[in-house]
């Protein structure tokens, strides 16, 4: 009985992986087919021959190389530097400085969590116009140099736990704030700032609403905005392009990296979820 | 005044902890004043006014919001979204905590099936998109030309109006892994006396689930249907990215709907109508949730 129990485990839990991972097995073995390995019944898993010049094809069909230029380093990397920046700061403030009136204010940072982006996203909008920032990255990056509740959270956790004492032989010795936080809390830190900043990162990196709302012009899009060009591709009737297998092409190629990150740094995105979820 | 002299340092030490401690909060301080304060502040002003950014805004009154109450498209995004919190948000949650009961139970090649359960939840929401319409079209997506080939009838899940919030559930379902990472650090939180003491007292695997597990998670499943239900509300991305709403405005949720009020047809009053009566749904729906909970959620340690 116990053991039909085990192989029924294992059943299910096969069938679920490969039904899982199926998804990202069709994007990729798409991407290698033409056209006419596209429109069959059955579908074909196995493509014979395999078009491996599609990526190279479709990536250099448009700009993609501008797009991941403009991801990383006018979105991603300064987004990343300002929420580490500025969320530690904070984080530090709510969790080694006892000053009146700090659970109060951390009570509000919790609570913005539970403010929808809509309700700020017409104003933000009128603001970031006025200013003239529409089609310039700053709407994107400037916010983030004013920290992020969830990250302020999730690093609170983490210095709550660096043991008390550290600090204060630091004060005897006379060292200032900042200097203890520069010098003692980051360097032990140095796992959870990582999470912090791949999560940024990746956040960046799979922005969709923000780009969409505060870019139009295209030499400024993003790599999800730029995908949506194949797409339409797939939409136009009579086109002479490979419109399914480029678009799954590309579509490999973004989640390459993200896959990347993972596969990597597994530990530090579980731990990371789990630390915000937990211990609230 | 003894009230706010309690609220204020006293003692100079008191004083310079406190400069140092706002000091230190200031960019998250100043940040919320500008990006979150002042902005809900303003789209309530907005809410009360017709603007379309080019000409200044004209006071309007309570108009923008009475008009909700026979606006047929207000009543069809708003049934939209909440069949997709209702449906989705709980189907969610259940498949993140049955995904999470798998990997804790004693399994070989743990960390390799949470790594694939886990994965969906941080891809590029695009490709999301992109891949399950391909993946789910009518014609030669992979599901319906196996369909074909085996001499089944197709299923145009992405093209009827009545399959489209399912396929979009499916797919909800199938990117939950936050959620069963949250879950799965808690199961493992789980004593494992408990599961010993009801053994020897002759409980059965379903007991021991639904008498042990699922209260000792309970306080995790209200935080994931929680914050699923406020992510639920804001839904955007996939079905826009999917059909921009459709088919026949199937999947055209609250968030879409303000979306083109606001930045395709420029009503800025209306749109930030729409925002403050989802963000007050929002704090109800929390409200209510959080005051009806405590006949479900255990919480082990508090009084009762």
């Amino acid at each position: 009985m116990d053991l039909l129990g085990q192989i029924l485990k294992y059943v299910v839990l096969i069938v679920l992986a490969i039904s899982f991972l199926l998804p990202f097995y069709w994007m990729v073995s798409s991407a290698v087919k033409d056209d006419a390995q596209v429109y069959v019944v059955p579908p074909i898993w196995f493509p014979r021959p395999q078009f491996w010049e599609n990526f190279w094809n479709a990536w250099n069909s448009e700009t993609f190389n501008l797009w991941t230029f403009n991801t990383v380093v006018r979105y991603a990397i300064p987004a990343t530097f300002g929420t580490v920046l500025s969320s530690s700061l904070v984080a530090y403030s709510f969790a080694r400085i006892d000053w009146k009136g700090r659970n109060a204010v951390f009570a509000i940072v919790l609570a913005t969590m539970m403010v929808p982006d809509w309700v700020r996203l017409v104003p933000l909008f009128v603001i970031f116009k006025t200013l003239g920032w529409i089609n310039t990255f700053n709407p994107l990056v400037v916010p983030a140099f004013f920290g992020n509740a969830f990250f302020i959270f999730l690093l609170r956790q983490f210095f709550l736990a660096l043991p008390l004492e550290l600090s204060d032989a630091a004060r005897i010795d006379g060292a200032s704030e900042l200097r203890i936080f520069v010098r003692i809390i980051l360097p032990l830190s140095k796992a959870a700032l990582a999470v912090v900043a791949l999560f940024t990162f990746m956040n960046a990196w799979n922005d969709y609403l923000g780009p969409l709302i505060y870019i139009n012009q295209e030499d400024k899009w993003v790599l999800t905005l730029g995908v949506g060009r194949l797409r339409s591709a797939v939409d136009e009737i009579g086109n002479t392009k490979l419109a399914y297998p480029w678009l799954m092409a590309v579509s490999s190629l973004i989640t390459l990296p993200v896959f990347l990150a993972f596969f990597f740094a597994q530990r530090s995105f579980i731990e990371g979820i789990s630390l915000t979820g937990l211990k609230g | 005044m003894i009230a706010l002299r309690r609220l204020l340092p006293a003692t100079q030490r008191e004083w310079r902890n406190f400069l140092l401690g706002v000091g230190f909060a200031s960019p998250w301080i100043i940040g919320f004043l500008i990006f979150t304060l002042f902005p809900i502040g303003s789209a309530l002003y907005y809410s009360f006014t017709r603007y379309d950014l080019v000409r200044d805004p004209v006071w309007l009154g309570v108009q923008n919001y009475v008009a909700f109450a026979d606006d047929a498209d207000f009543r069809l995004v708003a049934g939209n979204t909440l069949w997709w919190v209702l449906l989705s948000s709980p189907l969610g949650v259940l498949s993140a905590f049955l995904m999470a009961l798998l990997l804790n139970s004693r399994i070989i090649f743990r960390s390799f099936f949470r790594a694939i359960f886990f994965f969906p939840a941080i891809v590029p929401v695009v490709v999301t998109a992109f891949v399950w319409i391909f993946l789910l079209n009518v014609q030669y997506g992979a599901i319906n030309s196996t369909l074909q080939a085996w001499g089944f009838k197709t299923i145009p899940f992405i093209s009827s109006p009545d399959l489209m919030k399912w396929s979009l559930v499916v797919i909800h379902m199938w990117s939950q892994g936050a959620a069963m990472v949250i879950f799965l650090a808690t199961l493992q939180d789980v004593p494992k006396s408990l599961y010993e003491a009801a053994t020897v007292d002759g409980a059965n695997a379903f007991h021991r689930l639904w008498n042990i597990t699922v209260p000792m998670v309970s306080p995790i499943i209200l935080f994931n249907l929680v914050m699923s239900f406020i992510g639920g509300f804001q839904y955007f991305t996939l079905p826009w990215i999917m059909t921009q709403g459709g088919p026949s405005r199937s999947a055209e949720f609250y968030a879409i709907y303000l979306y083109r009020n606001a930045f395709q047809w420029f009503r800025m009053g209306k749109a930030s109508a729409l925002a403050w009566v989802l963000f007050v749904l929002i704090l109800l729906f929390t409200y209510l949730i959080f005051r009806t909970s405590g006949r479900f959620v255990y919480y082990a340690g508090a009084a009762r």
